[in-house]
């Protein structure tokens, strides 16, 4: 468990923006790791993906990193956002714009 | 591993008694919904830690029995 607990903190840190997903940013297997991409791909921002369905120990270890039941999660400089109904109210408030840029990340040209 | 609208309403009614629960059946199979959840008890607290107040009154349902929830919350106006 702690393993896991390290091999998730060092992705976290590792990526600006990171989500862990069912599926690829190509291929999502579920529909909400599909709206989270899309979202991303909205605000135009670099971002890493993990596909939690190629390692069951970052499927399980993620919900308890965050305390948080459901795939897809964002994080954002090593920080838990939320899920993707939450990535949408703040899409949506334009706060993830803001918090991406507060965070000092640049959206790619 | 359906489980009723009814069900889902009830389980966050009984954590917060004052909650406006609307859920919506979005595929009509009883598996995949959408609530809209308005309460008093998410005042001055962020998105995340609301999600969690109404994943918890879930009592762990989320992610295994109930796949799909999209879930909103807000405080009353």
């Amino acid at each position: 468990m702690s393993d896991v607990n390290a091999r998730i903190g060092e992705i976290v840190n590792k990526n600006d923006i990171v989500l862990f997903m069912k599926g690829t940013a190509l291929f999502p297997q579920c529909g909400f790791s599909s709206r989270a991409i899309a979202i991303l791909e909205h605000l135009g921002v670099p971002y890493e993906t993990v596909d939690v369905l190629q390692d069951m120990e970052i499927r399980q270890g993620i919900k308890s990193y965050s305390d948080w039941p459901t795939i897809p999660q964002l994080y954002v400089k090593g920080e838990f956002v939320g899920g993707s109904d939450i990535m949408m109210e703040m899409y949506e408030a334009g706060e993830l714009h803001q918090l991406i840029t507060d965070s000092g990340i640049a959206a790619q040209s | 591993m359906a489980m009723p609208a009814s069900e889902i309403e009830n389980l966050i009614r009984a954590a917060l008694p004052d909650a406006d629960v609307q859920i919506t059946d979005l595929a009509g199979d009883g598996d995949h919904y959408a609530a809209h959840v308005v309460s008093a008890a998410f005042a001055g607290k962020p998105r995340v830690a609301q999600h969690k107040m109404v994943y918890e009154a879930l009592g762990g349902r989320m992610g295994g029995e109930l796949h799909a929830l999209q879930l909103t919350t807000a405080v009353p106006n």
